[in-house]
């Protein structure tokens, strides 16, 4: 079987006249926690919508476990999860009978569906709850309800849209030791999306998109080390001017983004002492500080994380529908 | 999270396809459909009580003064029955595919999609659940029929039901076919106050076919083939049925066609993602 869960390849994706996606290529190894990472309007949901076959491919390719998405769409839909990031579960039938509607959509059924459900239910958690209407659990134990769900039929692709949303801190802990668990013992490949830099840091590997491009691809400790030793980040009233000043005086490059100086410096704390009495009194505050993967992305995409924050992603530029194959 | 347990998690199995997945999707799509009508119960009182009350007040609203033309010795009340019973299954029947919208809009429909599921399976589970729903509160109506002195006999109590089938089943693919393009509630009730009217009103339900553009109307609403067709099968042991009616066999064909077509036009349009699914 194929070592690679999940490849892409050169895949666009437009709604309307705005471009979401542009050709992007990757893969994914099998047992491997994928993160795309990416502000709002990023495109990962769209990638998402892809890979899950919600929506068609436009252009370029995508196999799961060897399988095309386009071609052998039936055969990928049995083998992956889909954790979505509005819970798909039913409010008003119980948790016992949401796990056996998946089933049955799944083509479980009998001793073979309740043992699984059983399954599932004890390791989320959730014996007690089972004969309670869905409406009723908390945001966090519907979010389990969803992970039961997409877990019945044992997928080896685990596709997760934010699936934090909605979590409490404690709740996300828990959410993180259970898929690095299944990671571990059952070899799923876990691909989730997020908009959270602080999640970002638990994956194996991540992919930055931003506006439509990869403009990251790497694990999170090898793209913060990509940036040269620390950052300097210097708030000041005239940050076009400072820069210049820094550019002529010290020779170094800095890049003002969202009106702050930032520049990447070997020895950070040593040219701050350098730095200070020659930038005079308009300088409000001088920051030094090792990479984060905002600085990653800031580094390549030359804007702030947040930055982008109108919602872009979604159907506001979307033609009335797209027709399947 | 019981993360010890996870421990104990089997190897992952080879998820095969099965014979009759498909209908085991369509069983449990249906199941749900008639799980959630049984736990609202206003949605049965409403699907009841207002028939009842357009039944009860517009046969005696109308008693003294409607008469079938060509010496009719029909009575309105008569007459108007197979209407009601129509139309208490074509209220029911659209209602129910609202839930579409609901499932949109809740996130439920999106895991549908994503599922191993053909589409006719999805179409049918949703059209054979909001069928079901909708005979019940019809067939309940049909008893009262005893209280009208109809005698329909075993085949015409069996030819009722099979053509309120078909017509459930085509009136929950109409409401399909709408609803899978809507994102609101309240948009879907506007078009359907739009479309459901009419289409029952031109049914004759209230009025045999008329001359002129409105009698044309009506020979082109599928409908009306649903309400002739009831009403030849529950007087099919005799008594009058000077009622403008299509004949029995044109019913049974039109009814037919009419119940395929929709179908087919659900599979077509479940194909569609819509701006709703893309949220």
């Amino acid at each position: 079987m194929s070592e690679t869960a999940v490849q892409i390849d050169q895949v666009s994706f437009r709604y309307g006249k705005r471009l979401a996606l542009d050709g992007i290529s990757l893969s994914i190894a099998r047992g491997e926690v994928f993160l795309f990472l990416g502000p709002n309007g990023g495109g990962k949901t769209t990638l998402f919508r892809l890979l899950c076959t919600l929506i068609p491919l436009q252009q370029g390719s995508i196999s799961i476990l060897g399988h095309d998405v386009s071609t052998q769409g039936d055969w990928v839909r049995r083998h992956i999860g889909v954790v979505f990031q509005a819970p798909s579960v039913d409010g008003k039938l119980t948790v016992w009978e949401n796990l056996r509607h998946q089933g049955y959509l799944y083509g479980l059924a009998g001793r073979e569906l309740r043992l699984r459900a059983e399954e599932a239910l004890e390791h989320l958690g959730l014996q007690d709850r089972r004969n309670d209407p869905v409406e009723t659990l908390s945001g966090g134990l519907r979010r389990r309800v969803e992970l039961a769900k997409s877990l019945l039929h044992h997928p080896q692709v685990l596709l997760m849209d934010e699936p934090s949303t909605g979590l409490d801190p404690a709740a996300r802990s828990d959410l993180w030791n259970y898929l690095n668990l299944l990671r571990d013992q059952q070899q799923l490949t876990v691909v989730m999306t997020t908009h959270l830099l602080e999640e970002a840091e638990k994956a194996d590997r991540l992919a930055i998109l931003d506006r439509g491009r990869l403009v990251a691809l790497d694990s999170p400790g090898s793209l913060r080390s990509q940036i040269g030793g620390d950052i300097i980040t210097i708030e000041c009233e005239q940050p076009e001017q400072v820069a210049l000043l820094l550019q002529e005086k010290f020779q170094l490059s800095p890049t003002v983004v969202d009106h702050t100086v930032r520049l990447e410096h070997a020895q950070g704390h040593q040219l701050v002492a350098q730095l200070v009495p020659a930038l005079g009194p308009g300088v409000r505050s001088i920051t030094v500080g090792k990479p984060t993967l905002e600085d990653v992305f800031i580094q390549r995409t030359g804007h702030r994380f947040w930055a982008n924050q109108e919602e872009t992603t979604s159907a506001s530029h979307l033609s009335r529908e797209t027709d399947l194959p | 999270m019981n993360t010890s347990a996870a421990t104990q998690v089997q190897p992952l199995a080879e998820a095969a396809p099965r014979l009759g997945q498909g209908w085991l999707a369509v069983w449990s799509l249906g199941l749900r459909e008639w799980l959630r009508f049984v736990r609202q119960r206003n949605r049965l009182a409403g699907a009841l009580g207002q028939p009842l009350l357009f039944w009860l007040f517009f046969s005696e609203g109308f008693r003294e003064t409607f008469q079938l033309p060509s010496q009719g010795t029909m009575a309105f009340r008569e007459f108007f029955f197979p209407g009601v019973l129509v139309l208490i299954l074509l209220f029911t029947a659209i209602f129910t595919t609202i839930s579409i919208i609901e499932d949109r809009r809740e996130g439920f429909l999106q895991a549908v999609l994503v599922a191993p599921v053909p589409s006719w399976a999805l179409v049918l589970g949703k059209l054979l659940g909001g069928t079901a729903i909708a005979l019940v509160g019809t067939l309940v109506f049909l008893l009262l029929g005893v209280f009208l002195k109809l005698h329909p006999g075993v085949w015409g109590v069996l030819g009722t039901v099979v053509f309120l089938f078909l017509s459930g089943l085509s009136l929950t693919g109409l409401g399909f076919v709408l609803a899978w393009r809507m994102d609101s509630v309240q948009g879907y009730h506007a078009v359907m106050s739009v479309v459901l009217f009419p289409l029952w009103l031109l049914s004759g339900a209230f009025f045999p076919p008329p001359p002129g553009v409105l009698g044309y109307l009506m020979m082109i609403n599928p409908m009306t083939y649903a309400v002739g067709g009831v009403r030849r099968m529950l007087f099919l042991q005799g008594g009058p049925l000077n009622s403008g009616d299509p004949p029995l066999w044109l019913c049974w064909v039109v009814t037919l066609a009419f119940c395929g077509a929709m179908i087919l036009l659900d599979m077509a349009v479940t194909r569609t993602r819509t701006q709703g699914d893309l949220r």
